[in-house]
């Protein structure tokens, strides 16, 4: 907050640093970060929810994120999310009961000429079949 | 900095080469990183050191055809080779000075002959973290030839001679923006960076910021002293953490060297630039939300007028441009307008960057001049569908965009052609698709996507992607009716005429460009209930028999 002289217009920027420091965004931190750049609490809740980018729930151990876009839909990127979903027994969005994986998706990240794309823990990972994906989630599993 | 101090920069860069005899440059885009090409260049730079020869092992931004990737070029040979792994070092390193190495060696000329590269000369060819690599290459030459020798008018009037037009999507042409916000009245202005490349399957613009991000920031200090500004925000996506950091490093190395601060080369004109992340919102890709979420707020765009160009951030005169457009500006600037309106087609000047995905040979990032076929793209840059499938459609625009046919692809690449047949030039997404997908499916796609996207602001966009949603889906499970089609092409064009934004009002382009030209597959699904791709889950019992269809 201080690098950006507690700007108020720079509310977004704060709550970036605020989720990669605790990997997501909880009451008390909104409101601390509301009440420091003098931002109304529902500004500040009202950005939260509106950008997808940010999540109110504490993400699992590790993190799978199937790329969502365009180009990996068409190169399959439905089936690899079907394939999580049923291994993990949740819904994309959630994390397993154990807090251990994160089912994510992505609406793009940028790298649609090695789709379909996914991101383990935030390294990506082009021309993704559903086998070695499975794998690394069955590692995952019993760590 | 002077321009004389610049020159002596770009003098000791070049000796600084001249003293390496070969140089391995490494692409370190996103698509190569995810192959291991980090890996891959520890392992040359290992190799270079062992083998006593006078080696530097750069690193450069995207070199094009990522499907090839990690790529490796060897210069001044130019030997370009491909799917290098780190085992593949030593042998590219003792090659050095002999013959290349045959079983790396990439063969994509078609691929490379078509291409004018403008925006792209850079890439593959400098460390986008080194600054000096950059000023090597004529880097910040066309900002400070203008804040010295051009007054701001003479370059809007360069801009306007160039025929440049808005490259994220919109096609306004640049120069007549320029002159709008110049002529506002205002002591403070403000020139904005659109690097929210929202558009999913299009990465032109992450690979402009991560490859070449120096271009970037003197395009806006260009703008920004042709318009009169003094503050500059680039507004990138989060999903683009590369892009930010090169993005900060390359403005920490512009501030050091003077080339943004106050008083930039001995002249009154004083130019910063500050980074702005998004948070995942397509919509902010539009230029009122876009200046709503920088203000901090939640990104729903507002009705126009007042535009940005008098009213935009914090309520100032604003210049919004897109990150390829303020990459072409330096270009621009220092060879003439003339030198630009030579290429292309009547109407759109110069070149356009295209991201190639899909099914198709050659993936990447490619540039070709305006009015190219797209036949040409596909076929001979593209290198074609690939594994004997049968091409079926391209899609341009992403989810603003359309379906374009097989029978269209020689149709020359320009904003008003891509209009005309109800898609649109967008940001320069290129998804091919072949017999294996269903358009009505892909339709459905996009739309779901807009319905998730919608700022929720307007009714039509927020409750009528949701309707086209419904319907899309039906039709997808067997369960449409031809009322159904009807309904969703008088429902598609009620969006497209009363929704605020540009989100809402091209929402429906994907689905009617597929209505139009391929009805039969909507047909289909309505009647024959049956998915000609094999791709929609149809549960009801085929009532049509394979022979029959035959």
């Amino acid at each position: 907050m201080r690098k950006n002289g507690f700007a108020r217009n720079a509310l977004i920027e704060t709550l970036h640093t605020v989720q990669s420091a605790f990997g997501y965004l909880d009451d008390d931190s909104i409101r601390f970060v509301a009440l420091s750049l003098r931002v109304p609490l529902s500004q500040a809740y009202g950005v939260v929810t509106f950008y997808h980018y940010f999540s109110l729930k504490p993400p699992g151990k590790h993190t799978m994120t199937i790329c969502a876009g365009t180009a990996c839909y068409i190169k399959g990127a439905d089936k690899l999310i079907a394939a999580a979903e049923k291994r993990l027994g949740v819904a994309r969005g959630q994390t397993t009961s154990d807090g251990q994986i994160s089912l994510m998706t992505a609406r793009c990240v940028g790298a649609c000429s090695r789709a379909p794309v996914v991101l383990c823990d935030g390294a990506v990972a082009g021309e993704m079949a559903a086998e070695p994906m499975l794998e690394q989630l069955e590692r995952w599993a019993v760590e | 900095m002077t321009i004389e101090e610049l020159e002596q920069v770009a003098k000791s860069v070049c000796q600084e080469n001249d003293k390496y005899d070969f140089e391995v440059n490494v692409c370190m885009d996103l698509a190569c990183m995810s192959q291991g090409a980090d890996h891959l260049r520890e392992a040359l730079e290992k190799a270079a050191g062992a083998s006593g020869k006078n080696v530097l092992v750069r690193r450069t931004g995207c070199m094009g055809p990522c499907s090839s990737g990690p790529l490796v070029r060897v210069d001044p040979e130019e030997h370009l080779y491909h799917h290098v792994k780190a085992d593949n070092a030593d042998a590219i390193v003792a090659s050095l000075g002999g013959p290349p190495v045959p079983e790396l060696q990439c063969d994509l000329n078609d691929h490379f002959d078509r291409q004018v590269r403008v925006v792209l000369e850079n890439a593959g060819y400098i460390d986008p973290e080194k600054i000096d690599d950059y000023i090597g290459r004529d880097g910040y030459k066309a900002l400070l030839t203008a804040l010295t020798e051009m007054t701001p008018n003479g370059v809007i009037h360069r801009i306007t001679e160039s025929g440049l037009r808005g490259r994220g999507g919109g096609g306004y042409p640049t120069g007549l923006k320029w002159g709008t916000v110049a002529k506002a009245s205002g002591e403070l202005k403000y020139v904005v960076c659109n690097g929210d490349e929202g558009d999913p399957g299009a990465f032109m613009d992450r690979s402009v910021m991560e490859g070449d991000p120096h271009r970037v920031i003197e395009g806006m200090a260009i703008a920004a002293y042709a318009v009169g500004a003094s503050k500059g925000f680039i507004y990138v996506r989060a999903e683009y953490p590369v892009a930010v950091s090169r993005l900060t490093t390359a403005i920490r190395e512009a501030r050091r060297r003077g080339l943004l601060g106050n008083g930039i080369c001995n002249t009154p004109f004083s130019f910063d630039v500050e980074i702005r992340l998004g948070a995942g919102a397509f919509v902010c890709g539009e230029e009122t939300a876009l200046i709503a979420s920088i203000e901090g707020k939640r990104g729903t765009p507002r009705p126009r007028p007042p535009y940005p160009a008098v009213s935009g951030l914090f309520g100032k005169p604003t210049l919004i441009n897109n990150v390829e457009t303020y990459a072409n500006v330096a270009p621009i600037v220092r060879n003439g307008g003339k030198w630009f309106a030579n290429m292309g087609s009547e109407r759109s000047k110069g070149t356009k960057v295209f991201a190639l995905t899909g099914k198709i040979a050659n993936t990447g990032l490619v540039e070709v001049p305006m009015g190219i076929k797209l036949r040409e793209i596909i076929e001979v840059i593209g290198g074609g569908v690939p594994g004997g499938h049968q091409f079926k459609a391209v899609q341009t625009g992403g989810p603003s965009g359309g379906c374009i046919p097989a029978e269209m692809l020689d149709l020359g690449v320009s904003y008003d052609a891509l209009m005309a047949v109800g898609s649109i030039m967008g940001s320069g997404g290129m998804i091919v698709m072949d017999d294996t997908s269903c358009m009505v499916n892909v339709a459905r796609f996009f739309v779901e996507f807009c319905m998730t996207e919608s700022c929720g602001k307007c009714i039509p966009c927020r409750a009528g992607t949701a309707q086209m949603f419904t319907l899309l889906t039906r039709i997808c499970a067997g369960l449409g009716t031809m009322d159904d089609l009807d309904l969703l092409i008088s429902l598609c064009e009620t969006i497209k005429e009363t929704s605020l934004c540009g989100l809402g009002m091209t929402a429906p382009n994907p689905v009617l460009s597929t209505i139009k030209y391929f009805r039969n597959e909507y047909i289909e699904h309505i009647v024959n209930k049956r998915c000609p791709a094999g791709v929609c889950n149809i549960e009801a019992p085929v009532a049509v028999s394979a022979e029959v269809l035959a």
